[in-house]
């Protein structure tokens, strides 16, 4: 039967979730992936199209049509190889990208239907292959020369992995006691299991790439001392970790966190098992969320299942601006999320303890565009109300780390703190990259892996001496 | 790993340890900390570096037991390792000659006081220190402390030891007899180092205290540590630790390290039930 020939399937095989009634209680993984039959009868949806508009939606250009006609052969191992070419963290990507955004908005079957669920197959044979037990590729002789690559986000771990594939000595140095950046520390156990990304990045350690944990650089050692202590290129990773306040009265009060601190608590240091884990979370019985974007879902959906029973978004525009993946939104809002539009907190009361009980909103309406593009929210005159909420969370933004450029002389960075960087990921300084979050500000997992990419293809050059 | 080559018992609930982390100790520099996390299921917590040896590679760490992760540390015997340890972190203290400097430190604070107290003799100023605690049993670094200092006095709350009272007292003292502080360092808990700040403020002394907030990751990612300082928000982990004390909200301070004291009684409690069936 020919492509032509085929019925056209409209819809999508739907993926099977956990219920709302019964996720809301625990922080098993919510989207529980295809079983073979299932990613089977989506791979046969696929239309092979001879000019693969996917592949131009893909930051990494996976060879999308290739990858999806081996599965409908049942010939997952190379499938699974034909991704791992483009894509050394396939489990994650196939999790946490926004594909509605990517690889599927360009989708020939999106025109008449629902796209193809690519991000569903990559996930599905990436879970094939680890259960099984990865293929380490075989490595190239040494070339002698050595990186350090400073960060173990998305973007870090990709620059590792491509450079270890090419035989350099490869040094990943992490501040923190775990590998794997934001998808470690900052999206949840729901959304992204734990073990997933540390079996990810075992693989990318079976490649020969180092990890040393604890190393925050700029304090362990600086830039320019690792070039002194034999690396010949660095490559900085280090994200946008910094998190924004709204600098309103009463931010300091005890019960506002930033996203950040919240969801390290919970993620990184398991606080969602506290007293088996040390460290502890309090969430009161009202919970406001300020921001709409990932991070703010994010942390919104942690909130009701460490017990809250009110949990609302306050966001300064409206459902349409809403910076969050549409798919985390569906979920947010199955749970029993709640949104508050076109609100912003101007100031937060405590109590006697300096606990926070309530906070103060203003009403805004919708101006014409800003420089983003979406409409800018205007404050209404005295449209000021107060809401109760026990515990917030601030999940207005993040900004770039800042210790790498404080500590590195002569390193180019603009006025927002992030790296300046020619397409390659080449900073002004020679030897020295960078590339992900702390270039673009923050941005996507893969995204910054695409910016890895491009940097390993640059290092590599100007290791052999081709740049 | 992070091996424990040294241990020490120096008061009751007080301990001493010193780690073999090369890395660390060749960078330390008086008035910086590290993050801790004993084991798998532990916090990280912040810990000052007191003394470091380069040569040896040897950082020494002094805390009081007072949670589950200090309770965890002060298990740990000679030959055993701490998981994790980063550092140096935070803002190095600023050393120079400033003339006659008065070093304040309070309980285990005090041990955090010691290399700034060092560091400030080394680079010629003329020393004076005031430690203190509760009582003489849990005064710690004495004989340390006495010798990088041209002065040393002695407060304990009960009086077993030295002046009865404060250390801000004797610092009142001390102002009123005629020194002439050109700064005043004050470490420890945050009501004493309020009172020292309260203590300098009519005479203008410039003090400088060095912040023990609630921190998570120690290196500027969440905010936990935050404080105002001047009427700004600061990180107490990368801004800091140390800030001017005349600025600090010291009530603000105070008030946010009590927020998670439900928890920590609770985790205290858990763990000892699971300590006595072992
Ligand atoms: C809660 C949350 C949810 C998100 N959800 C999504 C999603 O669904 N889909 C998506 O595509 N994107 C999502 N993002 C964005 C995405 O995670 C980031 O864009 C991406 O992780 C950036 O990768 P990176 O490698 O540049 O940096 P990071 O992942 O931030 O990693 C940087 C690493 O560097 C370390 N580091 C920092 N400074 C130093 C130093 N001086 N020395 C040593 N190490 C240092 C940090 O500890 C960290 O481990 C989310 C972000 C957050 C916070
Ligand atoms: S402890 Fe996290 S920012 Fe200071």
């Amino acid at each position: 039967m020919s492509a032509a020939e085929r019925k056209i399937q409209k819809k999508s095989v739907s993926m099977p979730k956990q219920n709302p009634e019964v996720r809301i209680r625990n922080f098993n993984e919510v989207a529980l992936g295809y079983n073979e039959e299932q990613a089977l009868a989506e791979a046969e949806r696929c239309l092979q199209c001879k000019n693969a508009p996917c592949i131009k939606g893909c930051p990494v250009e996976i060879d999308i049509p290739v990858f999806i006609k081996l599965i409908r052969e049942r010939n997952f191992e190379a499938a699974i190889k034909k991704i791992k070419e483009k894509n050394s963290l396939p489990a994650i990507c196939g999790r946490v990208c926004p594909q509605e955004e990517q690889c599927q908005k360009y989708c020939t079957l999106g025109k008449v239907g629902d796209p193809v669920s690519i991000g569903r197959l990559e996930r599905f044979v990436a879970d094939w292959e680890r259960e099984r037990g990865f293929n380490i590729p075989e490595i190239p002789a040494s070339t002698g020369k050595a990186v350090a690559v400073i960060g173990s986000g998305p973007a870090g771990l990709t620059v590792a992995a491509d450079l270890a594939k090419l035989g350099h000595k490869v040094v990943v140095f992490e501040a923190l006691h775990l590998p794997g950046g934001v998808l470690m520390y900052g999206i949840p156990e729901f959304r992204l299991p734990k073990v997933i990304v540390q079996a990810e990045v075992d693989y990318i350690r079976k490649l020969g790439v180092e990890i040393r944990l604890n190393h925050l650089i700029g304090r362990t050692y600086t830039i320019p001392e690792l070039l002194k202590r034999g690396f010949n290129a660095v490559f900085i990773g280090t994200g946008a970790g910094l998190p924004q306040f709204l600098n309103v009265p009463g931010e300091n009060l005890s019960g506002i966190y930033s996203a950040n601190e919240f969801l390290i608590r919970v993620n990184l240091m398991k606080a969602y098992m506290f007293p088996e884990y040390d460290t502890p979370i309090k969430v009161g019985r009202r919970v406001a969320v300020i921001g709409a974007g990932n991070v703010a879902m994010d942390a919104a959906r942690s909130a009701l299942r460490l017990g809250a029973e009110q949990v609302y978004i306050v966001y300064r525009r409206s459902r349409e601006e809403m910076p969050a993946r549409k798919e985390e939104i569906e979920n947010a809002e199955e749970e029993g999320v709640q949104f508050c539009f076109l609100a912003a907190p101007v100031r937060f009361i405590g109590d006697d303890r300096g606990w926070v009980k309530q906070m103060e909103c203003i009403r805004m309406e919708l101006g014409p565009p800003d420089e983003s593009g979406r409409r800018r929210p205007m404050p209404v005159k005295d449209s000021g109300f107060i809401v109760d909420a026990d515990t917030v969370i601030i999940a207005i933004g993040r900004t770039p780390n800042p210790i790498i450029q404080c500590t590195t002389e002569g390193l180019a960075v603009t006025q927002w703190g992030t790296i300046v960087t020619d397409e390659n990921g080449k900073t002004n300084i020679e030897g020295v990259y960078a590339g992900g979050d702390i270039v673009t500000g923050e941005a996507t997992v893969i995204s910054a892996m695409g910016a890895g990419k491009r940097a390993a293809r640059a290092i590599h050059e100007y290791l052999t001496g081709k740049a | 790993m992070y091996p424990i080559v040294e241990k020490r018992v120096l008061a009751s609930n007080i301990k001493s340890v010193k780690v073999l982390a090369p890395e660390i100790a060749e960078k330390a520099q008086a008035g910086q900390f590290v993050i801790v996390r004993v084991d798998e299921k532990g916090e990280r917590i912040p810990l000052t570096l007191v003394d470091w040896n380069r040569s040896e590679g040897t950082i020494s760490l002094i805390f009081l037991e007072v949670g589950v992760s200090t309770r965890k540390l002060g298990k740990l015997e000679r030959g055993e390792a701490i998981l994790d340890v980063a550092g140096p972190l935070g803002c190095p203290s600023e050393i120079r000659n400033y003339g006659t400097v008065c070093v304040v430190g309070g309980g285990v604070g005090i041990a955090a006081a010691y290399p700034i107290a060092r560091a400030l003799k080394e680079s010629g100023n003329k020393v004076i220190s005031i430690i203190g605690a509760r009582t003489a049993g849990l005064l710690i670094l004495e004989e340390e402390m006495g010798k990088v200092s041209d002065e040393l006095y002695i407060s304990t709350d009960d009086g077993t030891k030295g002046y009865k009272g404060f250390v801000s007292d004797v610092l009142k003292m001390l102002i009123l007899k005629g020194y002439n502080f050109n700064l005043v360092y004050a470490i420890g808990p945050a009501v004493m180092m309020r009172a020292v700040a309260e203590t300098t403020r009519p005479y203008k002394i410039k003090t400088i205290a060095s912040l023990n907030s609630i921190m998570v990751d120690g290196m500027g990612m969440c905010g936990a540590c935050r404080v105002t300082v001047g009427g700004k928000t600061k990180f107490a982990c990368v801004d800091g630790p140390e800030f001017d004390a005349h600025q600090v909200d010291f009530g603000e301070l105070i008030k946010r390290q009590m927020f998670f004291l439900p928890e920590e009684k609770l985790a205290l409690e858990k763990w000892e039930s699971r300590e006595c069936c072992k």
